[in-house]
């Protein structure tokens, strides 16, 4: 999934840089074919160059060797709002059938069944980065039809487009998934089944989705991660696997 | 008060005189100094009946909320980072039919915005944000406002005026002229938003080396009302140039907080059990050789004329 996401980004992007494995991807990127990516963490670090992989959006690591380290009003009015973030990395425990993602519970709000971390800055980035991206394992539970609570709006929040809604970014345009890469389709603002990984059969992505999935005429496949992308997230980027399992 | 008189005082003290019970508090620090020690101080004077203020609740908030120190918690995202959950939290919140934490909840920007909007004195402050989420339903307080100049609508969220705030940092002098580097968070617009400003710094430095560099000042000595001088109180958070985040502990704190009875063993040998921070560093002398900074100076720059 590191890899396949890695991929998505091209050189010079301004990305806002999540913490797990969209950090990986972006680090991954920034090493083979985008070696101008600029790393935005939410923390501040703005260009950062990162020797060690960080634990957290905020590791010391982050600054140190960065082109600018803002404060967080900064990295909220001058980075996001300002239109300056050209793709957010988003996961969560629930992505559905239009890329609304929950972070926030499970269950209802009030008296939730698992109550989960919030918002962070993803409401934001989901409104505002130029286009999304959203790393998440496939699993029904993790893919639900409806989403529990809408954190970050996805295609179509309350039945509209989002652009009715006042939103200046494209939204959850791909999920990249260990099986399979679900796009948005432009009509219906379904996240769309589009190319499979090597060896994944379609029921094997339906089996791991709660709505009946769409998808496109012509499937794609995934080009299984090359011995450089393997080599430099085994050995070099995660070799404690603090994000790498399985 | 703009003197230059010494608010140089013991955490004990300065916890004792200017956090209250029912006070509206803030410790913050975007991973980067947040100040444990005085969280661990706040624990062992037994404060009750508090609003906790901060983007990210973190290990010190989780482990006030084992304390009993809270009544209601103001944030916007609650997890360890990189690792998991807060199970203080979680268990305060999840219980059925009798949740003992009052939760009002943001998105970052939201309490960006909202320590904003506090520091500059304004009645609230606007953004472009929460269209499409269900936040607003879930906190009345996030409400929007049309535009006097577009007509635009915007999202709108109230001014945050914290009774106390904690900032820790690099250093700072005698007066409470504070330096930060690294990671700077809300803590600038968090201090000038509070009534009462509670700074705790590695070094206590003289004037003459906070006016060498006066850019990396953040805040000034007229909004202080304490100086505390306490190496290592942000640890496990950390300090740029003095000492690493201890990744370790946030990882071994997944499985602490999610017994009861062992977060209450930990409160009780590394909080109740030391008098103060100098104690817990004691208990944990392996802490300064695994954690200690290496060297990255910088250049520095010309202030001349």
């Amino acid at each position: 999934m590191a890899a396949v996401a890695a991929r998505e980004l091209a050189d010079g992007e301004v990305v806002f840089v999540g913490i797990g494995l969209p950090n990986l991807a972006c680090n991954l990127a920034r090493r083979t074919h985008a070696p101008h990516l600029v790393l935005i963490y939410e923390s501040g670090a703005v260009g950062a160059v990162p020797e060690r992989l960080p634990v957290s959006i905020g590791d010391p690591a982050l600054v140190t060797g960065s082109l600018m380290v803002c404060g967080m009003a900064g990295v909220f009015q001058l980075m996001l709002q300002n239109g300056r973030i050209e793709v957010g990395f988003l996961g969560g425990a629930q992505v559905d059938r239009y890329g609304n993602i929950n972070t926030t519970v499970i269950g209802p709000y009030e008296r939730p069944a698992v109550r989960l971390p919030g918002s962070g800055g993803a409401a934001e980035i989901a409104i505002h980065a130029k286009r999304t991206l959203i790393v998440s394992k496939l699993n029904p539970r993790a893919f639900p039809e409806r989403v529990d609570f809408i954190t970050s709006p996805g295609q179509r929040p309350d039945g509209k487009r989002r652009r009715e809604l006042g939103m200046p970014g494209a939204g959850p345009v791909k999920v990249i998934t260990d099986k399979a890469i679900l796009e948005a389709d432009e009509e219906s603002g379904e996240m769309t089944l589009a190319a499979l990984y090597p060896g994944v059969a379609v029921g094997d992505v339906q089996a791991g989705v709660g709505w009946p999935l769409a998808r496109r005429a012509r499937l794609g496949e995934v080009a299984p991660p090359t011995e450089t992308e393997l080599q430099l997230l085994r050995d070099v980027l995660d070799p404690r696997k603090l994000y790498l399992k399985g | 008060m703009t003197d230059n008189a010494s608010k140089v005082m013991p955490m004990r003290e300065a916890i004792a005189r200017f956090v209250h019970d029912g006070d509206t508090v803030v410790i913050e620090g975007f991973t980067h100094l947040i100040c444990f020690a005085a969280g661990h101080e706040i624990i062992r004077q037994g404060r009750r009946d508090l609003t906790l203020a901060r983007l990210t609740p973190d290990l010190i908030y989780d482990q006030m909320i084992a304390a009993g120190c809270a009544r209601k918690l103001v944030f916007s995202w609650a997890g360890n980072p990189g690792v998991g959950s807060l199970h203080a939290f979680r268990r305060a919140v999840e219980r059925q039919g009798a949740a003992t934490l009052e939760l009002e909840e943001y998105s970052h920007f939201g309490m960006v915005a909202r320590f904003s909007a506090g520091a500059a004195r304004l009645p609230f402050w606007p953004l472009k944000d929460y269209m499409g989420t269900d936040l607003p339903a879930a906190n009345p307080r996030i409400r929007s406002v049309a535009c006097p100049y577009t007509g635009e609508r915007l999202a709108t969220v109230p001014a945050l005026n914290p009774d106390v705030t904690v900032v820790h940092a690099q250093r700072a002098d005698v007066a409470g002229n504070t330096q930060i580097w690294g990671l700077v968070g809300v803590q600038q617009e968090a201090a000038f938003a509070s009534t009462r400003v509670i700074v705790v710094v590695e070094e206590l430095v003289d004037e003459a080396v906070i006016r060498s560099d006066p850019n990396r000042t953040l805040i000034p000595g007229m909004i202080v009302d304490a100086v505390v001088v306490e190496p290592w109180g942000a640890h496990p958070s950390y300090a740029q140039g003095y000492y690493d985040r201890d990744n370790d502990f946030y990882v071994a704190w997944e499985g602490i907080s999610r017994d009861p009875g062992r977060l209450e063993g930990y409160l009780e040998e590394y909080v109740r059990g030391v008098a103060d921070r100098a104690a817990y560093m004691a208990k944990q002398p392996s802490l300064v050789a695994r954690l200690k900074a290496q060297e990255r100076y910088s250049s520095g720059v010309n202030y001349g004329f």
